[in-house]
């Protein structure tokens, strides 16, 4: 592959510059073998997710009694659970629930966190002052018992988890993206396109939001382990999403009386949650040295 | 001068903050599907019972009228009856909380003996095969859910091995064996000098200990080796290698000795994430805490204990970060 377009260091147009400084970012990425090992099996597990139907050999809700607790074997690759469910297609399945509650948690919070926080720190004053406290009340509770009250006033379920992890997750984000701005309030570039005219609004979404968006991306990769862990936390205590989901938390507490004798019905989706959150974690590592070297070290 | 307002506007902003902490409870127990009133009375109570139970409840008034009650009742320390156990919730939260800070406390040994040392190697050998090991295996400490984690010490350490007794907190045997003072085991055996009930308890804690001490060890451990670099880094530490002081004086000494006050932060929010984290831990070893009170409560609908154990659990995480924030404001001459 020809590459000179991408590496020239007179690039011809703004996009040439910017895909160039991609491209370069990508290759630092690249020399890291455990970002990189971070992210295959961060896009595995996507893969396998959205193929699900595709690649499950049962029907994950399917149950035949006669086959329940069977160990790994050629019929069923990771055994079966206690009414005879094939576990690999369960877990296939599960990965859908997790990442589609991670995605959509991620939805939620980032944008909401962004606008926040730049609001507050380009605005200042009471502004500033009223939204801080009110992120510094949500930030001083302990996010897994936040949630935990959260979904046990809305019911419990997936909806509820999102909503409640989404509530709980966002004021770091305000945090970050304030600290951004007020770093960019009083550049120059700031100043120059105030005198062009642009209202305030226009100065927060065209040209500071933009700048925040690298830090935000690391700061929602390193998250996405701390929400796939909370969320499965939940499920596993019979508040997230309910059985017969097969939401690898909610697997989890209704095979945990078998740890003893067939252990590998609960352990099986233990190895998912790990896998995953040690995916996006190595991942989220990768890119930070790579976006924002200083704050890793 | 600047410095001593700084700590003012610190201290100003506990009352504060703990007032939204109530707030949010109390709005979540009033946002929530369940009607208190049938959940006290029954579904089948006349319609004169339900008035009348609403009534004393105080669910006729406006919301922020209600909200004066609550916080009237919290000053004088009633967090209302727990509907499950009958007893006021505080009674509750006073017979289980010691065995979470107990747990927790443990734990935070654990954290501090393993994730300060190896932050700091990690540190001395930045870049080095030590220093990746220490990077896999803490960011696998923070990525295992406690709750998996626990299941497979049971499995291996209880089950296989034998090392470990099984979940709870003593024996059967020792139940009860000694006279509660503080509610924290380990302590009352030892007031009581029953050895035989301390050397029990003792083996109970360190597996839930261990298992919950992961995740915050890793967490630690990233702290300190990043504190460590940003010291090493320093010209007092070139010159402390010009003069040619030793190595492990230079690390232990010079660097160590000037992050110890930002570790301090760093104990404190560890603290706090035990506290959190004993929740799931609680919940597989049996461990009869405020975690598996709260998670108890939740699942029979028991609003009361679940906002009074949300509350308590709220409340020490925000005044062991308070603090922590004070600590450091008042120890590092540098914060203003």
């Amino acid at each position: 592959m020809n590459t000179a377009w991408l590496l020239t260091d007179e690039p011809m147009s703004r996009s040439q510059a910017a895909w160039g400084r991609r491209y370069r970012l990508w290759l630092q990425f690249r020399r890291n073998p455990m970002a990189m090992a971070g992210l295959i099996v961060a896009v595995l597990l996507v893969v396998l997710s959205l193929a699900a139907p595709l690649l499950a050999t049962d029907d994950p809700a399917v149950q035949s009694l006669r086959e329940r607790l069977q160990p790994p074997s050629a019929a069923h690759w990771l055994g079966t659970d206690e009414l005879g469910r094939d576990v690999y297609s369960r877990l296939l399945f599960g990965g859908r629930v997790t990442l589609g509650m991670v995605v959509s948690i991620v939805l939620l919070v980032a944008p909401f966190g962004l606008v926040v926080g730049c609001v507050a720190g380009y605005a200042g004053g009471v502004v500033d002052r009223v939204m801080m406290r009110v992120t510094d009340i949500f930030l001083a509770f302990p996010q897994l018992i936040l949630a935990l009250a959260f979904v046990a006033a809305l019911k419990p379920g997936v909806t509820s988890t999102v909503l409640a992890i989404a509530l709980t997750a966002w004021p770091p984000y305000a945090r970050l993206a304030r600290a951004e701005t007020l770093g960019y309030r009083q550049t120059d570039f700031v100043a120059a396109i105030r005198l062009t005219g642009a209202s305030p609004g226009r100065v927060v979404l065209r040209h500071i939001v933009p700048l925040c968006l690298q830090s935000l991306v690391v700061r929602v990769t390193l998250d996405m382990s701390t929400i796939i862990l909370t969320a499965a936390g939940l499920g596993f205590l019979g508040l997230g999403a309910q059985p017969p989901s097969p939401e690898w938390g909610a697997m989890i507490a209704t095979a945990r009386r078998f740890i003893l004798e067939q252990w590998w019905v609960p352990v099986a989706p233990g190895a998912a949650i790990f896998a995953a959150s040690l995916a996006f974690n190595l991942l989220g590592d990768g890119l930070r040295d790579v976006l924002d070297p200083k704050a890793g070290q | 001068m600047a410095r001593g307002r700084g700590l003012l506007a610190a201290l100003a902003s506990i009352p504060v903050t703990l007032f939204g902490l109530v707030l949010v409870t109390f709005l979540i127990g009033r946002v929530m599907p369940i009607d208190p009133v049938l959940a006290m009375v029954g579904d089948n109570a006349p319609a004169a019972v339900v008035a009348r139970a609403r009534l004393e409840l105080g669910l006729d008034k406006p919301l922020p009228e209600q909200f004066a009650i609550y916080v009237g009742r919290l000053a004088h320390g009633q967090l209302g009856s727990s509907i499950a156990t009958g007893n006021p919730v505080t009674a509750d939260i006073a017979r289980f909380f010691p065995a979470t800070l107990e747990l927790a406390t443990v734990a935070l040994i654990v954290v501090l003996g393993v994730g300060v040392p190896l932050g700091v190697l990690a540190a001395s050998r930045q870049g080095s095969w030590v220093d990746q090991v220490v990077r896999v295996v803490c960011l696998s400490g923070s990525s295992i859910p406690v709750f998996v984690l626990a299941l497979v010490a049971l499995l291996v350490f209880y089950a296989t091995l034998g090392w470990a007794p099984g979940p709870g907190r003593q024996d059967v045997v020792f139940q009860d064996s000694v006279p509660p003072r503080t509610g924290l085991l380990l302590v009352d055996a030892a007031l009581a000098h029953d050895w035989d009930s301390l050397h029990d308890a003792a083996r109970h804690i360190v597996l839930p200990a261990l298992v919950l001490a992961a995740l915050n060890t890793a967490n630690v451990a990233r702290m300190t080796r990043a504190f460590m670099l940003d010291a090493l880094a320093s010209e007092y530490i070139t010159t402390a290698r010009a003069k040619g002081l030793s190595a492990a004086r230079i690390l232990w000494r010079h660097a160590f000795g000037n992050i110890l006050v930002r570790l301090i932060t760093v104990v404190a929010l560890a603290y706090a994430g035990l506290l959190e984290g004993a929740v799931l831990t609680e919940t597989v070893f049996s461990w009869p805490g405020l975690g598996q009170y709260l998670t108890g409560s939740l699942l029979n609908a028991d609003m009361n204990a679940v906002l009074g154990a949300t509350l308590v659990v709220g409340v020490t995480y925000v005044l062991l970060n308070m603090a922590a924030d004070l600590l450091y404001k008042a120890l590092d001459p540098r914060v203003t």
